[in-house]
């Protein structure tokens, strides 16, 4: 997950140089929305009206992502979907590189994932690591028919082989910028925000 | 690398991260895989040399469900019986690249000596009648998912105290997450340095009953008892047992623990340990996520969450 919470001071005036600046903003909330629209009609037409759908958040951001791409199927379709959130700390490489985290909330919904097209949905793709971690993690939780990945933004540098099915916005980003998405229901407002990398050690490949 | 010896050693923060991530491991109970991979790869070894039921399968399971590969170790048929003292064990096990040792042992203080020998993480498992830190955790946990809190709680443990390390690290641990803590027992089972504890004293039971909203009952420990603490076991009853007519005092929504084994009829009347209001059962299964939130929060990353 790559989402932190980022200092206020964005520059507003778009200039192009990144590194070294305040992070500035790439996404703002209507954009992010449209982008979830779309997403969710991507779905909607991938899956032949989503039937056996289950979206599934990853957390901390994915898990409102989930929520809202749930609530817009809805709309369109009239027919609720459900969701859920899918932890994947336990799951993750990188455990032994830090101190043990706090663990996030894993709720499947009651139907399960058996037999089901899971979504699952992240705010960053990036390494692709989180979303091994979550294949593992949904092994050990049923056998979904299939399982698809939505993410808010990818921004690149995989290092496994693994892709998204569904994006909101390709953002070319070099390894020295972080990327951090911002929610409403988290942050207070919603933005995608691109800046410095803080050093942070052992999770160079995180996300 | 940090140990938990002591309910003492943790404080506030750290103590609500156990609970809250056994909250979440609780959930990996309910499932068909109940299996996480976070500790493949590490082994916990059990060293005890006390007996146990309770404690020790609830942490081979506990460390089972998180993948590490267990090695159990009880004095009978060991080394131990052949004169091989702790540190010598202890080295031997340490030479076996041992991540965690979690050890029992019935000289107070033993994991302390133990914490200095090996490099892995020490859990204190039960010391004597010093401690027994992950019981008070999986107490709190239980008091936590039954009242929803644990702040404020009125807490009376009732029984051998001067014998219990249960008691102990309860009174430390509640202290620390805000509840209020009463030891009830008859004078000759109270230790002498109680005054130093931060909770109140009372010898009597039915006083203390309808202002407590948990009653902790004890074992009384026959086996560490060498003197005579109570003229006969029927007048310890009458007047430090619970049963019916004691259990109705309580308020309505207070509820009865008991860290096990129990003695029916001595402590606790059968119909109260049987009844919906006792979380005896519901305390061994409990044990098992606090466990594994323990060792995840000490054995899971570079370096422990939790713990001195």
């Amino acid at each position: 997950m790559c989402a932190r919470k980022r200092a206020e001071g964005e520059t507003a005036d778009g200039a192009p140089q990144r590194a070294e600046t305040a992070p500035r903003a790439v996404l703002d909330g209507p954009e992010i929305n449209r982008a979830l629209t779309r997403i969710a009609h991507e779905v909607l037409e991938r899956t032949k009206g989503g039937h056996d759908v289950t979206l599934l958040g990853i957390p901390t951001r994915g898990v409102p992502l989930a929520r809202r791409l749930a609530d817009r199927i809805e709309r369109v379709e009239d027919r609720s979907v459900p969701w859920g959130s899918l932890d994947i700390t336990m799951y993750r490489d990188d455990l032994r590189l830090a101190p043990a985290r706090a663990l996030g909330r894993t709720d499947i919904p009651p139907e399960g994932i058996d037999g089901r097209t899971v979504v699952l949905v992240d705010d960053v793709l990036y390494s692709g690591r989180s979303v091994r971690a979550a294949l593992d993690a949904l092994n050990d939780l049923g056998r979904p028919r299939a399982v698809q990945l939505a993410v808010l933004v990818d921004r690149g540098h995989r290092r496994l082989p693994i892709r998204a099915d569904y994006v909101g916005k390709n953002l070319p980003t070099s390894l020295r910028e972080n990327v951090a998405v911002l929610l409403d229901e988290l942050d207070g407002r919603d933005a995608v925000l691109i800046g410095p990398a803080k050093p942070r050690p052992g999770q160079e490949d995180d996300a | 690398m940090r140990h938990l010896l002591s309910a003492g050693d943790l404080d506030r923060d750290e103590a609500t991260l156990v609970l809250d991530t056994a909250a979440e491991l609780a959930r990996v109970g309910d499932r068909s895989v109940k299996k996480l991979p976070t500790l493949r790869g590490r082994t916990v070894v059990n060293l005890f040399y006390e007996d146990s039921t309770r404690t020790r399968t609830s942490f081979e399971v506990a460390a089972k469900r998180l993948s590490a590969d267990v090695v159990n170790f009880s004095a009978k048929g060991s080394s131990v019986s052949k004169g091989e003292s702790l540190k010598d064990t202890a080295l031997t096990l340490q030479a076996m690249g041992a991540d965690g040792v979690v050890i029992r042992h019935g000289a107070s203080g033993a994991p302390h000596r133990l914490a200095e020998w090996v490099d892995g993480a020490v859990l204190n498992a039960g010391d004597g009648t010093h401690e027994h830190p992950t019981q008070a955790l999986l107490d709190a946990y239980t008091m936590r998912e039954r009242r929803g809190r644990v702040e404020g709680l009125r807490v009376a443990v009732v029984g051998d105290v001067l014998h219990s390390r249960v008691a102990r690290s309860n009174v430390l641990l509640l202290h620390t997450l805000g509840a209020e803590t009463t030891l009830v027992a008859p004078p000759t089972l109270m230790p002498q340095s109680v005054h130093t504890w931060p909770c109140a004293v009372s010898y009597d039971l039915d006083e203390v009953l309808p202002k407590t909203d948990v009653v902790m009952m004890l074992r009384v420990q026959a086996e560490r008892m060498h003197a005579a603490f109570f003229p006969t076991a029927r007048e310890y009853s009458r007047r430090y047992g619970l049963d019916r007519e004691r259990l109705a005092r309580l308020p309505d929504d207070a509820i009865v623990m008991h860290p096990g084994p129990m003695v029916r009829g001595m402590e606790i009347s059968a119909d109260v340990a049987d009844s919906p209001r006792s979380t005896i059962t519901e305390q061994v299964t409990n044990g098992v996520s606090v466990r594994m939130a323990v060792l995840y929060l000490l054995l899971g990353g570079s370096a422990p969450a939790i713990g001195s």
